[in-house]
């Protein structure tokens, strides 16, 4: 019985395959699709290099400082960042104190309702707060960016051509020299969009934010270019993404260290058992 | 159910003496994976593969038992509790990142004990009942990791369980009410998410509950061995412990390295970035891809772009991708060849190397976006796929002529065997 039915089905599913193939074909060659401004134009983010990256590499605190200044004064005006809590900036360096100040004096604040009288308000954050919600009057729905650079591809790198990567469309040109305006007039960027290569389909709702070197002072007297605040505030997104970064690495190590020993052991203990069997 | 030279269970130590008589279960566990199970003496590294994928099934267990202490599956606050395990629950972000790989891994491992049967042909009598409760146990392990992947609640899980779902309203008639009555609504929600949960817990001790039916039906008739000529005498054996459990502890510490490498320092390479978005009914991502060890059986749903014989399109896939896997259920009857191991059958091998690239192509295209030149591919890839199975097979059976065996695993070892030409067979006793 299968060996009667099973040649059946199998070719059944074949022909089936074929009439499939044979249609894509057919509609390949009378109706080639061609290529979409997205495919010709979108670019893969800039190859920069960031201290933990790699198997070894570790956050750089003073970087994480500097990425967190660039949030609080430039991206938290629309941004969330809801999975974190100010307490968790003791992992930057900052000691209790200096996080308490920054809780307290952060600009929105945190919700309060009072079940007895119906009342609600606000009170000054505290660390144990998450850093509250963002309300957003205008076009748009920024997104949260606890997670950001785990959700793009291409992470921190993603982030950081995002922020650098505005430009002009007019007369703007991809790799192989060819025009997007020139091929497709009809992908101009609507008003209230902004033109960004860098963004899956070029135009995104959110303006270029780091405008000008200097937009955000430095305490520790780096030069705040527009490259570095977009570095820095990428390398802080890779924290709130991943806040245990380091740990994990840290502990990664040494439990390889051990699994590798430990087969060593295991390797000579199994060619000792069958010494006698080959 | 062993060979008579088989090692009996004689406890010195009195405690288990007294345990033995009462409750024979360190005798079972002897002559399971002791002294007591006689196995080939000329196993090679793909026999490692099936303790391994028992291993990965405590390993998911153990982390998704703990997981599930923290985790709440509830619509609304499963996204931000999988977080909390991230940042807040002491080594939580081991625990989760463990699960996730641990999921690949087993998989992994599973795929190549797969092809390990395929190649040396385990099925084969009188093995087959082995074979169909693995493909059980497959079966199981997809539906397990499918409803697994939803709980985060991430755009993947959410538009991943609407893809999946949406498969049985290919169904006629009853497909549309078959979909929401599994969802518990018109699209994935809080009714889908809690049962997805309960079964997600549930499913992976029946597939413990299946291996052991598994290992049972495997020591009827003993381990199969890479020249695929039974076992005839005590020569051809070595008892399991301590040659074999040497040898696994090897290829668990291999498996270990591999395993830690991605949980510690690649821990998101086998994901995709969007389940890190929150679930968004309103937000459908680009390419809706399910996790890597589904892209074949993926690329094959998706092969079939055009209605056949007024059959449409999105049920032919549907049917074709289930009957990918089912059509393994029925292997021992489609390959009708006496000789075992595809070492001494030199058609079957070739076919067998087309089978494994074909299934990696298919592979690469279920990943890909839908689009040409991918489904052109996977088309091709997918016809083969199944002639290989139903057409391939049952003829290369029939018209080989396979390569001499060797008289015995001895000979296979050893290069000669005294016995060769005088004893006769020991027959196995059931």
């Amino acid at each position: 019985m299968v060996r009667l039915f099973g040649p059946l089905v199998g070719l059944f599913f074949a022909v089936a395959l074929l009439w499939s193939f044979g249609n894509g074909a057919y509609n390949a060659v009378t109706q080639p699709s061609p290529p979409t401004a997205e495919a010709l134009f979108h670019k893969h983010p800039k190859e920069v290099a960031f201290s933990f990256d790699g198997a070894f590499g570790t956050f750089d605190k003073a970087q994480l400082q500097r990425g967190f200044k660039v949030y609080q004064e430039v991206c938290s005006n629309c941004h969330s960042l809801k999975q974190v809590a100010f307490r968790d900036l003791t992992q930057l360096g900052y000691n209790e104190a200096e996080v308490k100040a920054i809780a307290k004096n952060w600009g929105n604040k945190a919700q309060t309702f009072d079940p007895k009288t119906g009342d609600r308000g606000d009170r000054p954050n505290l660390p144990s707060d998450h850093f509250p919600p963002v309300y957003y009057a205008g076009q748009g729905n920024p997104p949260d960016l606890s997670l950001v650079a785990k959700s793009r591809h291409g992470g921190a790198q993603y982030i950081h051509s995002l922020l650098t990567g505005y430009t002009d469309q007019v007369g703007y040109k991809n790799g192989q020299g060819q025009e997007l305006l020139k091929m497709f007039p009809d992908a101009k960027t609507p008003d209230g969009l902004y033109f960004n290569p860098y963004f899956a389909n070029l135009n995104l709702a959110m303006p270029q934010p780091l405008t000008s070197d200097g937009q955000v002072t430095y305490s520790d007297g780096k030069a705040a270019t527009v490259d570095q605040m977009a570095l820095d505030v990428s390398a802080f997104l890779t924290w709130t993404a991943e806040p245990k970064l380091d740990k994990r690495k840290q502990t990664g190590w040494p439990v390889l260290g051990f699994l590798l020993a430990a087969t060593v052991l295991a390797y000579l203990a199994k060619r000792n058992v069958w010494a006698d069997k080959h | 159910m062993s060979f008579p030279w088989a090692n009996e269970y004689k406890p010195t130590n009195p405690l288990m003496q007294w345990v033995d008589d009462r409750l024979p279960l360190p005798r079972f566990v002897y002559n399971a994976v002791g002294a007591g199970y006689p196995v080939p003496r000329n196993l090679n590294y793909m026999w490692n593969f099936g303790i391994l994928a028992g291993f990965a099934l405590v390993l998911q267990i153990v982390t998704g038992v703990v997981l599930a202490m923290h985790y709440a599956a509830n619509a609304g606050v499963a996204f931000d509790s999988v977080e909390h395990i991230m940042r807040d629950v002491n080594w939580g972000w081991m625990l989760r990142y463990g699960h996730a790989n641990g999921a690949s891994m087993f998989f992994i491992v599973v795929y190549t004990h797969i092809f390990r049967g395929f190649f040396y042909s385990s099925y084969k009598a009188p093995r087959e009942m082995i074979w169909l409760l693995g493909v059980v146990i497959f079966l199981l392990m997809m539906a397990t990791a499918f409803m697994g992947y939803v709980l985060p609640w991430g755009q993947m899980s959410f538009w991943g369980a609407k893809v999946i779902t949406g498969l049985f309203s290919a169904i006629p008639l009853v497909g549309t009410p078959l979909q929401q009555w599994l969802l518990g609504g018109f699209a994935p929600d809080n009714a889908a998410l809690n049962r997805f949960f309960s079964l997600h817990f549930l499913l992976p001790f029946v597939i413990l509950g299946v291996i052991i039916l598994h290992v049972w039906a495997l020591h009827i008739p003993g381990s199969s061995n890479p020249t695929g000529v039974e076992v005839k005498q005590e020569s051809d054996t070595v008892p399991f412990h301590p040659y074999y459990t040497a040898k696994d502890g090897f290829g668990l510490g291999i498996f270990l390295m591999v395993y830690c490498a991605l949980v510690f320092f690649a821990p998101n390479l086998l994901g995709h970035p969007d389940n890190y978005i929150p679930a968004n009914p309103l937000s459908t991502p680009a390419h809706i891809v399910p996790e890597w060890y589904f892209w074949p059986f993926y690329a094959i749903l998706r092969a079939f772009t055009s209605d056949f014989l007024f059959i449409p399109a999105k049920l032919m896939g549907v049917l074709a991708m289930f009957s990918a896997i089912l059509v393994w259920f029925f292997l021992p009857w489609l390959d009708t060849s006496p000789v075992r191991s595809g070492h001494y059958r030199p058609l079957f091998r070739k076919f067998f190397y087309l089978l494994v690239v074909d299934v990696l192509v298919l592979g690469y295209c279920g990943g890909a976006p839908a689009a040409e030149p991918y489904v052109m591919i996977s088309q091709i890839a997918a016809m083969y796929y199944f002639l290989h199975f139903l057409v391939i097979l049952p003829v290369v059976s029939s018209i080989e002529t396979p390569q001499p065996l060797p008289f015995s695993i001895t000979e296979a070892v050893l290069g000669k065997d005294e016995h060769a030409t005088l004893a006769p067979a020991t027959p196995a006793v059931a």
